[in-house]
């Protein structure tokens, strides 16, 4: 078993022009810097990004849009960006605007194997648009699908050999959800040690969902509001 | 006299009770933490993914990995926990959440809110707002009463696009504390020196009066 890869370059190979990515993250927190840095060294466009947010404008996702290789944006929120704005009101740019639970459950249905379910969510809102309305317990719920994607990008803080994740503080977030639901899921970690150095106990994602596995450099980890008492 | 922001967040952390989960929105929900009666213990939940927030870390303390849902730089108190997103969520759709607290453009007199979009304006996105709104027992909405040129928020009918549907229960505005019921905007509590005449000028949806409203005491 060696799912280890020598870095970015080589973890994102077989990405292609039009394929759907899963991006951990939320806003600029446990985002995959070392892979969407790649990512904007190649000539791939037409991008589906699957991301809770688009990133900033010179940071996060924000890069892969200022080289114009998003073509469909499916988050939550989408704020703090302008040059995303402008594509958006241009129309170069198409979004799609999911509940922020029910798009996390999306992503845990799809890893999990679970095509459909119902949630409260939206019902009632232009979310509800053409979308089956189920009454349980007397409360009216919306039929949402899973998400897959051809790959999942996400952040851990440490990580093995084997693909086991553990993940620091608030960093989590969407990344463990995503590692799930890729058909190829793509690991990026602080650091990496040999299988056997993690405590089992402690494991967030278990190494199963993973494909393939490097230790990132020169992680920015760049604050997005800094608030201090 | 209406209440400041920050006199309507320590009216709505009145409503605080001991062992509480709660979750604050982003504006003046925020404000609420500051004013925790004496005696109650009450855990904050984030729904990027923590339970146990607390305050703003001290000067230079920031961590970039620890974030609210409004991506400011935070604290996790002792016996606070992380967890990722479908998780988070889940406590929320579950019902595992005691209180809500969130901001409103408009409410309406049957509990509808709209809080996320203005047409004409950058669509910014719903984030947790609709899941928030929809799965939880105990919401209480933060807001103005009126616009800044006067128009009443609290109407018969939403004119924005809505976040959820009759799932409001109790409103407390900077004029006054309100329930939402069958019969629409029950008024419970006014500001100092407002009189019921003031909120019902402000008051687009049903406003029911029952007897003598007492005034809102702060502390």
């Amino acid at each position: 078993m060696n799912k280890v890869v020598k870095n970015a370059q080589e973890a994102i190979a077989g990405i292609k022009s039009g394929m759907t990515l899963m991006v951990g993250g939320f806003g600029l927190c446990g985002i995959p810097e070392n892979c969407i840095k790649a990512i904007t060294e190649t000539d791939l466009s037409a991008l589906t990004c699957i991301s809770n947010n688009a990133g900033v404008d010179n940071f996060g996702l924000g890069l892969l849009l200022q080289k114009k290789q998003i073509r469909k944006m499916i988050s939550s929120y989408v704020g703090e960006n302008a040059e995303f704005e402008r594509q958006l009101l241009q129309g170069e740019l198409e979004v799609e605007l999911i509940p922020q639970g029910t798009l996390a459950e999306r992503c845990r249905a799809g890893g999990a194997g679970i095509p459909a379910f119902y949630v409260p969510a939206g019902y009632g809102t232009e979310v509800a648009a053409g979308k089956e309305v189920r009454d349980f317990n007397g409360k009216p719920h919306l039929l949402e699908y899973a998400l897959t994607a051809d790959f999942a990008i996400v952040k851990a803080w440490k990580g093995d050999t084997h693909g086991n994740l553990i993940y620091k503080e608030t960093a989590g977030n969407f990344n463990h959800p995503m590692a799930t639901a890729g058909r190829i899921t793509i690991a990026e970690v602080e650091e990496l040690v040999p299988a056997g150095q993690l405590n089992p106990m402690q494991i967030h994602t278990p190494g199963v969902y993973i494909k393939r596995i490097f230790q990132g450099t020169h992680y920015e980890k760049r604050i997005e509001q800094l608030t201090e008492s | 006299m209406s209440l400041t922001k920050q006199q309507i967040a320590q009216r709505i952390a009145q409503e605080l009770k001991d062992g509480y989960y709660v979750n604050l929105g982003i504006g003046i929900p925020t404000l609420v933490a500051n004013y925790i009666p004496e005696g109650i213990e009450v855990v904050l939940q984030s729904e990027n993914g923590m339970l146990g927030m607390g305050p703003f870390p001290k000067k230079g303390m920031a961590d970039p990995d620890l974030i609210n849902a409004g991506k400011q730089t935070v604290t996790l108190l002792p016996g606070g926990v992380y967890f990722d997103s479908a998780t988070s969520f889940a406590m929320i759709r579950g019902g595992h959440i005691d209180l809500t607290v969130l901001g409103a453009f408009e409410v309406s007199d049957t509990g509808d809110i709209a809080s996320w979009k203005i047409p004409g304006k950058m669509v910014k996105g719903m984030g947790g707002a609709m899941d928030l709104v929809a799965a939880a027992k105990n919401i209480i909405v933060a807001m103005q009463h009126t616009s800044k040129d006067g128009q009443s928020k609290l109407l018969k009918q939403c004119t924005l696009p809505l976040t959820g549907v009759k799932c409001i229960k109790k409103i407390v505005s900077d004029l006054a504390v309100l329930e939402i019921t069958d019969e629409g905007f029950v008024l419970l509590e006014r500001a100092p020196g407002v009189s019921v005449e003031d909120i019902k000028k402000a008051t687009e949806g049903r406003l029911v009066v029952k007897g003598d409203v007492p005034e809102i005491k702060l502390g």
